[in-house]
């Protein structure tokens, strides 16, 4: 139907005026919209207050429902866990004899790894992570990845710190609040990790696409060497990230590089740890110049 | 009191005949609702990928279209400005979109007053589309890269979730005319 050529109320003119002003009103909540917007391109880093405030606000609810989420899929992991006790028994009897075997080549492999640290002189113990903390929300209706931890100045998190759980490398921080912080996954498109081949060292980027994979982007091009089930760890180039943390395996290749899948799914971990800022060590400045030779 | 009259419609005899909804109630329920639901999603899982819909919009398109009347005009930029604190969308583009959604169904509720379940629908479906793909090429304006065919899911998503959102809004709406304060 049509609508009426003449949109106007009514004789009264405060109703006219009352309309007026709600479409005026309106109008210029969606140029609002776009002044917000123009300025969040320019200096996105204007709103990190307001977005903190905000998840500092909300974090009891959001630590709440993490409770919640947590109890659920415990739940549904027993019932499972129950239908398939008998099968999965013997599984894991076959796999804990294969990794007896594996164990003691471990433990030989880091024998040998200790002796040849101790010749170099390097520390073997690693600096102890900032926080243990759990990721409590997420960014689950938008393309962009961003999700929030229950720890932010009161457990000493600075900006940039590298956050991972047990099975590998999570994110970033990227703003801090009070007491959340909000962390940029490695899933996300805007994400840029240097990683290396697990075994052999060959380097690469990993990106995020956005839907939960990565890609990995060979910085040598040429002959493609990634194979599926490759493991890529981080190689800690140009800082932020500290070298061996696992990334992702490679699950499909492509041109230039390979499709890879995240080793630590956020939507699994419960406990992520977030770890000091790594910044490779600058070479002393007495070592710039060669020593002369005698 | 046309609102209590809606709960007779079944011709049973109203037994509270001295009753009125409050009016705070009336008021502050549409605008709770879609500020829960826009906290919602970031609340239910820790996502890889964008899978759950909008629910902060949807809950807000689908007040609008049962009670045209319920939010003023410039309502968007209150609900979109709360939605883009924990989004995660750049900031400005709930504002920008909520409010474009107000327009647009204000102008549809002017040249379709008479709509069926179909319409409605039809027309969440275009909206919700439009305001998925628009936050995806935002956030894509402010420096991410994701191609449209990962939002793809969500759109369907949320396309078959807006009439069971549909329905909990005409829930919220009855428990919100609800008479329970006793004129006196």
């Amino acid at each position: 139907m049509a609508p009426p050529a003449n949109r106007r109320s009514g004789y009264s003119r405060r109703a006219q005026y009352t309309n007026f002003f709600a479409y005026a009103a309106g109008v210029a909540g969606a140029l609002l919209g776009v002044a917000l917007l123009v300025v969040s391109f320019a200096r996105p880093e204007i709103f990190t207050g307001l977005r903190t405030v905000a998840a500092d606000l909300t974090a009891p609810v959001s630590q709440a429902t993490a409770t919640g989420r947590e109890a659920s899929k415990s739940f549904l992991s027993t019932i499972t866990g129950f239908l398939e006790a008998g099968s999965q028994h013997a599984k894991l009897t076959r796999e804990l004899d294969e990794a007896k075997v594996r164990l003691v080549e471990a433990e030989a492999i880091e024998t040998e790894n200790r002796r040849l640290k101790a010749l170099l002189g390097l520390a073997t113990q690693g600096p102890r992570p900032v926080a243990v903390t759990r990721l409590t929300s997420s960014t689950a209706a938008s393309t962009r990845r961003f999700a929030t931890l229950a720890a932010g100045q009161d457990k000493g998190i600075v900006k940039g710190m590298p956050v991972r759980s047990s099975m590998g490398l999570v994110g970033r921080v990227l703003d801090v609040g009070a007491t959340t912080s909000r962390v940029l996954l490695i899933t996300d498109t805007e994400s840029l990790v240097p990683v290396r081949r697990g075994k052999d060292g060959v380097p690469a980027f990993a990106q995020g696409s956005g839907d939960g994979t990565i890609r990995i982007k060979l910085i040598n091009l040429g002959l493609n060497p990634l194979r599926t089930g490759d493991v890529f760890v981080t190689s800690g180039s140009g800082g932020l990230y500290k070298p061996g943390t696992p990334v992702a395996i490679v699950t499909g290749l492509t041109r230039d590089g390979a499709l890879a899948r995240v080793l630590s799914n956020p939507s699994d971990t419960d406990y992520v740890i977030v770890d000091s800022l790594f910044a490779p060590e600058p070479p002393p400045p007495g070592e710039q110049t060669m020593p002369e030779q005698p | 009191m046309s609102l209590l009259r809606a709960f007779s419609r079944d011709g049973a005899p109203r037994r509270q005949i001295n009753r009125a909804p409050s009016a705070l109630a009336a008021g502050a329920v549409p605008w709770l609702t879609v500020l829960l639901a826009s906290l919602l999603p970031g609340m239910l899982l820790i996502a890889s990928g964008p899978v759950l819909p909008p629910f902060g919009f949807l809950v807000f398109v689908a007040w609008r279209q049962l009670r045209p009347g319920v939010f003023p005009l410039w309502a968007g930029l209150p609900l979109g400005l709360f939605d883009d604190l924990f989004s995660g969308q750049p900031f400005g583009s709930g504002v920008l979109l909520f409010s474009l959604a107000t327009i647009a169904l204000d102008l549809i509720e002017a040249r379709l007053p008479w709509r069926n379940f179909l319409i409605e629908w039809l027309v969440a479906i275009l909206l919700v589309a439009l305001y998925i793909c628009a936050g995806l090429g935002l956030a894509n304006l402010a420096g991410a890269a994701t191609p449209i065919r990962f939002v793809l899911p969500q759109i369907l998503i949320s396309v078959f979730t807006y009439p069971l959102v549909g329905r909990f809004v005409a829930l919220c709406d009855r428990i919100r005319l609800t008479p329970f304060l006793v004129v006196q």
